[in-house]
């Protein structure tokens, strides 16, 4: 037996995976309560003892660590066009798994500088202007960031005509010049700067309070929790060189606060009379719907989906379901505890599936022309997608993940929405994505085999 | 010399895909740097490329008659969005029917049109135009 640790320190729980790398398989996982405020190893040491309740005494060979204490990593952007290179920024951001608190595009104001230093965002991502196009706007950006008061460092991956000048009007403070996310019009480059945004991040983190110490028990270098999430994902689909993965996915993580949606798939036209509009988006796909949460967001589901359509599924009043509504929403750590707030619970957890899906597929108009019917199509196309992975409490703890998770498949009330048209849904019940995203890194076969093992089949649905 | 940057594309719900392939060949092959937007492109799609690239001039092709309509209003957007002064050139079966060129041409020019070319202009005539107007000596 080779025990391996695998460790998410989230913003209210650490939680604690165990495998052992010889016999592939999951040992036991607990999670234990922590505070920003509180010694991050506080935490550790509980979910520890937790798990060894469990397990027994573990010998582990190798502790690897991910992250979002500190309630995740803050950035803002700033871009030229809102849907070319400010549209480019916001997938580099949400794909090194950062939380945007703002996106600007066009010249920055001397307001919105108030706002930024406002926002105290952790990393600024300064982008605008395809290589050899406008400088004009990154410059003045560079100039009026200058004088925010915050230090915050800025990642500069605009026009590379532009980037010694902006480095040097931002003297002082520490920067970053990666290559453009938008080199050429249309061409989305975001891996370089994701990787300097990770990178920062972890400085961070290992920085923030009590992580240092935490770190020399740690062999393994951290990554923010989302991005584990999507490199387990990736994995999942993609295999390694020896074994194939399941192929194209979408998959939900309906949390209390944000539903985190990330899609591995091409996306693109299948078909000749489909013409694509707008910035091509990347094959691995992050989206954070910062409105739709079980508890902390709840308010956003309604707002999306309509009390009367929540009330409908849960086969309650509309008055009745508003008022749970409003009560879970100030009691967030309320689990279903009656058949009455399990039926509340299950239409939620259905419209958050079915808006965060709907914002993150694409979608299709229909265009008539001289030679014809032809589609416009914007964002992925998810129909030909056929496995649908759901996450997080809401779906975990309930018998009814399969119906829940149908909601983000394709209907034919709305055509329009880029949906996967039926889809396997595979769930993660012992809650490990993560961990093996973390495990990924280091030993992708064996993560690879333990998800495959791991992840349940629950329905298939149409 | 820094080559000059052209932003082409069919505009409106045109979907003549070939011609505007031949232009990109052409156009790149003439020394420029080509940004080709392809089909059904929207007056903002030709001024947000424009605006990224710093383009020198936008060469709108349209096919199917209804060219007239859909360049309406695109000198004014261009200036609204900051590309003062911008080259705009139109060409191809830019009307409908066989209406004397020269009052086309006219109208396109009250537009804001820089230069309008009437159907069956060989790429040659065009980039002969753009090297003129943007002071490219070969």
């Amino acid at each position: 037996m080779r025990p391996v640790l695998l460790i998410d320190f989230g913003s209210t729980y650490t939680k604690v995976t165990a495998v052992d790398t010889d016999s592939e398989c999951l040992l036991g996982t607990a999670a234990s309560f922590t505070t920003v405020q509180t010694d991050i190893n506080d935490g550790l040491n509980n979910a520890l003892a937790l798990l060894e309740e469990k397990t027994g005494k573990l010998d582990f060979a190798a502790r690897y660590a991910c992250s979002s204490a500190a309630g995740g990593l803050k950035m803002i952007a700033s871009g030229l066009v809102p849907e070319l290179t400010a549209e480019a920024a916001k997938q580099a951001a949400l794909g090194a798994g950062a939380k945007i608190a703002k996106i600007y595009s066009y010249d920055l104001t001397e307001d919105d500088v108030e706002e930024i230093d406002a926002l105290k965002p952790d990393i600024f991502l300064l982008v605008g202007g395809t290589d050899g196009g406008n400088t004009a706007t990154i410059l003045n950006n560079a100039r009026m960031l200058s004088a925010c008061k915050r230090d915050f460092p800025v990642v500069i991956a605009g026009n590379r005509s532009a980037a010694r000048q902006c480095q040097r009007y931002l003297e002082g403070r520490e920067t970053f010049v990666c290559e453009n996310v938008m080199p050429r019009f249309g061409q989305l480059n975001i891996e370089p700067a994701q990787s300097q945004i990770r990178a920062l991040f972890l400085r961070r983190i290992i920085q923030a309070k009590g992580l240092s110490r935490a770190s020399e028990l740690i062999s393994g270098i951290m990554m923010p929790t989302p991005s584990a999430m999507m490199r387990a994902m990736q994995l999942l689909a993609e295999g390694t060189g020896e074994e194939p993965g399941i192929g194209d996915l979408l998959a939900l993580d309906v949390g209390g606060a944000t539903t985190d949606v990330y899609s591995i798939a091409d996306g693109m036209p299948q078909d000749a009379s489909t013409v694509y509009k707008g910035l091509p988006e990347p094959y691995v796909k992050r989206t954070v719907e910062g409105d739709i949460g079980m508890r902390y967001s709840i308010h956003g589901i309604v707002d999306a989906a309509g009390i009367d359509r929540v009330a409908a599924l849960a086969g309650l009043t509309p008055e009745r379901a508003q008022a749970m509504v409003d009560h879970l929403s100030v009691h967030t750590d309320e689990v279903p505890q009656s058949e009455e707030w399990e039926r509340l619970d299950y239409a939620l957890a259905s419209m958050a599936c079915e808006t965060a899906a709907r914002r993150h597929a694409g979608s299709t108009e229909e265009a008539y022309t001289m030679a014809g019917k032809v589609f416009v199509q914007t964002g992925k196309d998810l129909r030909p997608v056929r496995q649908i992975i759901v996450t997080g409490g809401s779906l975990i703890h309930t018998r009814r993940t399969g119906e829940i998770a149908s909601h983000a498949l394709f209907n034919p009330a709305e055509p329009m929405s880029l949906r996967p048209l039926k889809a396997r849904v595979l769930v993660d019940r012992s809650y490990i994505l993560a961990a093996m995203g973390l495990l990924a890194e280091y030993e992708p076969q064996v993560a690879l085999h333990i998800m495959k093992k791991e992840l349940i089949p629950d329905g298939y649905s149409e | 010399m820094e080559k000059k940057k052209l932003v082409i594309g069919v505009i409106g719900a045109d979907v003549h895909a070939v011609g505007i392939q031949i232009l990109y060949h052409a156009f790149t092959d003439a020394g420029f740097d080509v940004t080709n937007l392809g089909v059904m492109v929207s007056q903002e799609e030709y001024i947000a490329a424009a605006i990224e690239t710093k383009a020198d001039a936008i060469v709108i092709s349209s096919l199917y008659g209804q060219g007239e309509l859909d360049c309406r209003g695109m000198r004014e957007k261009c200036d609204e969005a900051g590309l003062k002064g911008i080259l705009l050139y139109c060409g191809g079966n830019i009307v409908i029917g066989k209406q004397e060129f020269s009052e086309v041409e006219k109208r396109f020019k009250a537009m804001g049109f820089d230069r309008a070319f009437p159907p069956g202009t060989a790429p040659e005539t065009t980039i002969a135009a753009l090297k003129e107007d943007l002071g490219i000596k070969d």
